[in-house]
């Protein structure tokens, strides 16, 4: 049996907890041993991302000290993931954050990857778009970047191509952000709020039933654009889709 | 709001207008991925990034080796340490000659050195010869983006502008009858040039050549017609030999509007018979970038604009609400150097979603400097307003997980006890403009966990 510890970002514990508890049912119903003993509430990319890199890293000293004690480390969050990898190393040098980095895993890059379940076999007959992050597609390169002349590929995006009756919506700008950008949602709320809107047009516009994401973040934002519009669009965790369809 | 957020607010609340601008750049941005699908592509970016990297780690000696064949050549070679000094420069060179009238191309460095109301204080008359350039100079405006300077106006206002300056037919529209007539205009001014000023792409040194790449060929009328060619161009536009030259160019035209080639890419090497060339090296804080090890690969921009058109930010907040003479993500990260104060909101301008690096044809780590600017910036007590308080607070909340528990407790107590009304007014930059508030969970993980996990 595979032991992981599974790790909650701040905003996930508070808003989306479903997401947390779909993450952990669905490592557990894949075999695994999850630990759930992994207690710090937050890896400090706000903080870092804002420029503030004194709080930034305090925070993520605290996130250092919780990780020490595991092999793999499973967060439902492309971004957090990012962070983890690409700068924390760099914000505190050493083997605790070198262990870090190297033991974090995005969900699906988990399942996928060590996990060795590149698919899963589910059901889910709904018209669902995809959102990758942009930390998860760019940064963590879990996606296709037209950028770089790349086909829309990575776990998330076979995971969800595998499930029966599940319809993937293409979209006209499939890799462009979403505005959330932490701070930026509120630094630049109009921008953020323009973008985010434009996101859920093109969903909505490809008769989309559903929109699926890697990133709490960005569902915080868009999911927030959605409500307020009164929209339809049901907007879900990537880890509550794929336990709802493997149940 | 101030400074960019709010320049930005004002350009969205004309959505309709804001939308077409964000398609016209996403439909650069396409003709970009069209033009740059080549098997080669990610490896021409890889020897544009390298060849530029040489040529910073060798400014000094290429330049000088630059100077020497230009001279050779029959170049007069300036040096500018600033745009004080770059504009004393031209105007000195145009005063011994007489020269009242000049024509000009584009030039991103003339623009950053103010050189147009300069001249024109001095009683020399200016004209952009460059399509766009010319309609925001009749105008009275800047350019709002470095590679389409006009891409803001729409046909009929050009339609009405050229109406009112050049006397076109009232309500025309039509853009080859407004381009005919543009032309019969510039021609005019570009005949009666004393001096044609152009900017550069790039200096060759083993050549001691300057290349100047356009698709309407009015850098080569300017500075073939007139009996004076002026080339003002930054420091960083120095490479070491042809060779480079192939790969920027093809780098260049294919990033910026999915060309394969500029219409017209001209090397001059010497003024030709009875006329006099200069060119006008300036560096203008290219120097101090270069000393800034975190921040020099910002000097190997070629001003393709392709980081402007595939932003989404700039797309939908358009190029003046930067305030800075290059917009968009590269001018986000060079602004602050010139003035960190004044531009301290730029590097927040930006959702750090990665596009532009992926994108840029050097690829200059744009993401990156915009973090290393927000830190610089936060270090020298520059936050954006209210940033501070709330980081402060935030770093104590997410301390520990019992300051985080406790912290969350209030905060739901808060979201029982006050109306949605209130925490949604207008002060909530979060759903100001159309975005409910995300609601706190009744029962977090955590709490879930200890009841249903027996967890601590
Ligand atoms: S930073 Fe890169 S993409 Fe942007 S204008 Fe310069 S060369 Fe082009």
């Amino acid at each position: 049996m595979i032991r992981v510890a599974l790790a909650v970002p701040c905003y996930v514990d508070q808003f989306r907890p479903q997401a947390a508890r779909a993450t952990l049912a669905l490592l557990e119903r894949l075999g695994c041993d999850v630990s759930l003993g992994f207690d710090a509430p937050c890896c400090g990319q706000p903080m870092f991302n804002a420029g503030v890199v004194e709080a930034a890293r305090d925070v993520a000293a605290g996130w250092l000290a919780a990780s020490g004690a595991f092999d793999a480390i499973v967060m439902p969050s492309g971004s957090c993931t990012h962070h983890l990898r690409h700068h924390v190393p760099a914000l505190l040098a050493g083997a605790a954050s070198a262990h870090a980095a190297r033991v974090t895993y995005e969900l699906c890059e988990f399942i996928a990857g060590p996990l060795g379940r590149p698919t899963l076999a589910g059901h889910f007959p709904h018209r669902v778009a995809m959102h990758l992050g942009c930390h998860a597609r760019r940064g963590l390169r879990l996606g296709g970047a037209t950028e770089l002349h790349q086909p829309e590929s990575g776990p998330m995006h076979a995971m969800l191509g595998a499930l029966d009756g599940l319809t993937l919506v293409p979209l006209d700008r499939a890799d462009e952000c979403c505005g959330f950008g932490g701070t930026f949602a509120v630094g630049e709320p109009d921008v953020s709020v323009s973008m985010g809107r434009d996101k859920l047009g093109d969903v909505t516009g490809h008769g989309a039933e559903v929109l699926v994401s890697s990133d709490p973040s960005c569902l915080l934002h868009l999911d927030g654009i959605a409500r307020h519009g009164r929209s339809a669009l049901r907007v879900m965790h990537i880890a509550e889709l794929l336990e709802e369809a493997t149940r | 709001m101030t400074g960019h957020p709010a320049a930005a607010a004002r350009f969205l609340d004309d959505a309709a207008r804001a939308a077409w601008h964000d398609q016209s750049l996403w439909f650069m941005r396409q003709k970009r991925d069209r033009g740059s699908a080549l098997p080669e592509w990610e490896s021409l970016r890889f020897a544009g990034s390298a060849l530029k990297a040489h040529a910073m780690s060798r400014l000094a000696d290429l330049l000088e080796e630059f100077e020497r064949r230009a001279t050779a050549n029959g170049v007069v070679v300036h040096w500018a340490r600033d745009a004080r000094e770059h504009n004393a420069i031209v105007l000195g060179i145009l005063r011994t000659a007489h020269v009242t009238r000049v024509s000009k191309s584009k030039s991103m460095l003339t623009e950053e050195c103010g050189l147009n109301p300069f001249l024109e204080a001095q009683g020399i008359e200016v004209v952009d010869t460059d399509l766009g350039e010319r309609i925001v100079q009749l105008a009275g405006e800047a350019p709002s983006h470095i590679v389409i300077p006009a891409i803001h106006w729409k046909r009929e206002e050009i339609g009405a502008l050229f109406h009112r300056t050049m006397g076109t037919p009232a309500g025309e529209t039509s853009p080859d009858a407004l381009a005919a007539a543009a032309r019969v205009h510039l021609r005019d001014a570009l005949l009666h040039a004393g001096a044609g000023i152009t900017g550069a792409n790039a200096l060759v040194a083993e050549t001691g050549g300057v290349v100047v790449c356009t698709n309407e060929g009015n850098a080569d009328l300017g500075m073939h017609s007139a009996p004076i060619h002026i080339a003002c161009v930054g420091i960083e536009k120095i490479i070491a030999t042809r060779d480079d030259l192939g790969v920027l160019l093809r780098l260049l035209a294919r990033s910026g509007t999915g060309q394969p080639v500029t219409a017209y890419t001209t090397h001059v090497t010497a003024p030709r018979p009875g006329a006099a060339m200069h060119v006008v090296l300036v560096d203008n804080g290219r120097t101090a970038r270069l000393a800034d090890a975190a921040m020099r690969t910002a000097l190997h921009c070629i001003r393709c604009g392709a980081c402007l058109n595939t932003c989404p930010v700039y797309r939908r907040s358009g190029g003046y609400s930067y305030g800075t003479v290059i917009q968009g993500p590269i001018g986000a990260i060079l602004a602050p150097a010139i003035d960190l104060d004044a531009h301290q909101a730029l590097p927040y301008a930006s959702t750090l979603c990665g596009s532009c690096v992926d994108v840029c044809p050097v690829r200059i780590d744009i993401p990156a400097q915009l973090l290393a600017w927000r830190a610089r910036g936060a270090a020298a007590g520059r936050l954006p307003r209210g940033y501070g308080i709330v980081f402060e607070v935030l770093r104590r909340v997410l301390g520990t997980p019992a300051t985080f528990a406790r912290a969350t407790r209030w905060a739901r107590r808060v979201q029982r006890l006050v109306p949605a009304a209130w925490l949604s007014g207008r002060w909530n930059p979060w759903t100001r403009p159309g975005r409910a508030l995300p609601v706190l969970a009744d029962e977090s993980f955590r709490e879930w966990a200890r009841r249903e996990r027996n967890q601590p």
